[in-house]
């Protein structure tokens, strides 16, 4: 079997950015897996401007912003194999079979390509940099017919943008979603008439941004509160009713709107990708879908991180590339320690404490379970979203492992003015930050510092909240 | 091309709320206007916002991406942008000349396919290249 110490599981900018963070912290035998024919994820087909602005001080497009990674993927010659699906994960059993890391815990990732077939690797870390995909179009629950010309927002940006093609002439978008906005854009650039955007909440998805520069500066009307009711045609689209819908989504009658057009996109949002960690056993969220993972990025399988559009939708890739660095070191870190201290018994960590002359406080006791509870401060903080704060990434952190500084990125479940975000450790608040508005289109984030952390106690959890005052 | 606001203290006739399209932060901007030229930008949290709003108010551009035909490559189309803001009345003016134009594989990231486009001084330059 092939062995390596970390596998990157999506070449997208979260998976390279890994890759680059994991090399420049000593990692050498490293290969990341993507089953599209290039590197760069979904930037490929994000053709337009207003990436990296934060990481690189310069405004780009998709592919630039992708093509600045690949070339220090390149530089660092870190391998990559393209056209390369991963179809399972899954926690090494034999251990000893592993002569590279004797003694440590493995994780078996296989996968499929042209060359080599279907082959394995074992590793001593994985990063889940698999990105995200859009959700199912069975979200759209209208009776009927399904005829040609009903495409999501992302199949036709790619569409588009990547193979040339036009997919229609006269278009109604249903979600209001940055990339359903994006594409308005696009099609009526291409010479498309893009008649209406609609979307069933009372705001939009999307960033105000390409609201105003995507449907502003068209002309394209946003109906807000409205939905889909009808679609006309059997071989392909020849119109679509619109309606306005009450607060609970129930269309209103008398408030229908009719159009004639050729096609319908439907952009209804973005999911995780996380089939792959599923059957891994990595614990999701409930909310995000993505797996749950603590201040160091690591999911509930030791060895195993995640980073970018696998955890949650980010807004900005400059955010995803930053996380993905970390999470990069921190699989550095994870493979670096495993060396020095295998699992399987704790005769190394002990001869450490013993050189540190650590060994009286690390090792009270002397069967090996106590050892390790001494020798590793497990306490993990989780923290709480709550009072309009939908999730947080990440979930947990631990006080005596966290850097100093640990981002928490989180939305918030409705569109809110003037609330504090506000921080609690028990009854103690720890920040409290004010927001002139506050939308789920927008991530939102709170910097925690170690130092907030000296004394807690064992049941103490963090809570984040809106607060009014 | 950052216009500095020296008239600070002149009355302020009229104010405009403003998103700032710069990066996907989306900072809202409120500017002051006297006489129909901007006297103060609030909200910003970096200095392209500030230009931006100046820009939005007086003479509105935007930096425009797109496709270019490729023949001979390993893809059909190339991504594009303009180099520069171009004024947002020449879109459909530059989205005519790209649709035009047709280029010949292989092409490097940063190459010019279109100089000058409809006048407007900006080039037209590939975001990707292609074999
Ligand atoms: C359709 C779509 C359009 C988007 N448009 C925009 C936009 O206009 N502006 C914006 O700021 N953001 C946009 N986003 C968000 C954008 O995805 C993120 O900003 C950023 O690209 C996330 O990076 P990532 O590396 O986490 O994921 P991705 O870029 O999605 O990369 C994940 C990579 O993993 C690979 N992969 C997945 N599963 C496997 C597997 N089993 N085996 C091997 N490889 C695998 C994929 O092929 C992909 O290359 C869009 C997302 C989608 C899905
Ligand atoms: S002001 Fe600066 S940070 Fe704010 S949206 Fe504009 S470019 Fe981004």
């Amino acid at each position: 079997m092939r062995k390596a110490e970390l596998v990157i599981i999506g070449g997208g900018p979260a998976g390279m950015a890994a890759a680059v963070s994991a090399r420049q912290n000593g990692i050498e035998n490293i290969v990341i897996l993507e089953r599209d024919h290039v590197l760069g994820g979904i930037l490929n087909q994000c053709i337009h401007n207003g990436f990296g602005l934060h990481t690189f001080q310069e405004e780009l497009t998709g592919p630039e912003y992708a093509d600045r990674y690949e070339q220090k993927v390149k530089e660092l010659e870190i391998e990559y194999q393209l056209e390369t699906m991963v179809t399972d994960i899954s926690e090494g059993t034999d251990q000893k079979a592993s002569d590279l890391l004797p003694g440590v815990r493995c994780i078996h990732v296989s996968a499929v390509n042209r060359t080599y077939g279907f082959f394995q690797i074992e590793t001593k870390a994985v990063i889940l940099a698999m990105g995200c995909r859009e959700r199912p179009r069975g979200a759209l629950n209208i009776p009927g017919y399904r005829p040609a010309g009903i495409y999501s927002a992302g199949t036709a940006q790619r569409l588009i943008n990547v193979m040339g093609y036009m997919p229609g002439k006269r278009v109604v978008i249903l979600g209001s979603g940055d990339i359903g906005l994006i594409m308005a854009r696009r099609m009526t650039l291409e010479g498309a008439k893009v008649l209406a955007v609609a979307e069933l909440m009372p705001y939009s998805g999307g960033l105000k941004r390409n609201i105003v520069q995507c449907l502003e500066d068209y002309d394209i009307p946003l109906l807000l509160s409205h939905t889909v009711v009808n679609i006309r045609g059997k071989e392909r689209v020849e119109g679509i009713t619109l309606a306005k819908v009450d607060e609970k989504g129930r269309p209103l009658p008398g408030t229908q709107i009719e159009y004639e057009c050729d096609t319908l996109l439907l952009s209804c949002g973005l999911l995780p990708e996380n089939e792959l960690s599923k059957t891994a056993g990595v614990a999701l969220q409930q909310i995000t879908g993505g797996p749950a993972v603590n201040d160091r990025l690591e999911t509930s399988i030791p060895g195993m991180f995640a980073c970018g559009n696998v955890l949650h939708v980010h807004d900005l890739v400059d955010y995803v590339s930053e996380e993905a660095s970390l999470a990069g070191k921190y699989a550095a870190c994870y493979i670096q320690k495993a060396k020095e201290e295998p699992v399987e018994d704790g005769t190394k960590a002990k001869e450490r404490a013993a050189e540190d002359g650590t060994e009286a406080k690390e090792e009270p006791a002397k069967d090996g379970t106590e050892l390790e509870a001494a020798v590793t401060d497990d306490t993990e903080l989780q923290i709480q979203p709550e009072n309009g704060v939908r999730y947080t990434v990440p979930c947990s952190i631990s006080p005596d492992k966290m850097a100093d500084q640990v981002v928490v990125r989180f939305r918030v479940g409705g569109v809110y003015q003037d609330r504090y975000i506000s921080v609690y450790l028990g009854e103690q608040r720890l920040l409290h930050a004010k927001r002139r508005i506050l939308t789920p289109g927008k991530m939102e984030q709170v910097i925690l510092k170690k130092s907030f952390f000296q004394s807690v106690k064992p049941d103490e959890a963090i809570r984040i909240d809106l607060e009014e005052e | 091309m950052a216009e500095q606001l020296e008239n600070h203290g002149k009355s302020v006739e009229e104010k405009r709320e403003l998103t700032c399209i710069g990066c996907p932060l989306g900072c809202p901007l409120t500017v002051e206007l006297s006489g129909g030229t901007p006297v103060r930008v609030m909200g910003n949290t970096c200095k392209k916002g500030e230009e931006y709003a100046i820009k939005e108010v007086t003479n509105p551009e935007r930096i425009l991406t797109s496709i270019v035909r490729v023949t001979g490559g390993s893809g059909a189309v190339i991504s594009v942008k303009t180099t520069a803001g171009v004024p947002k009345g020449c879109i459909p003016q530059c989205m005519k000349e790209i649709h035009a134009c047709t280029v010949k594989a292989p092409v490097r990231i940063g190459d010019i396919l279109i100089k000058n486009i409809a006048g407007t001084s900006a080039d037209v330059a590939a975001t990707r290249a292609m074999e």
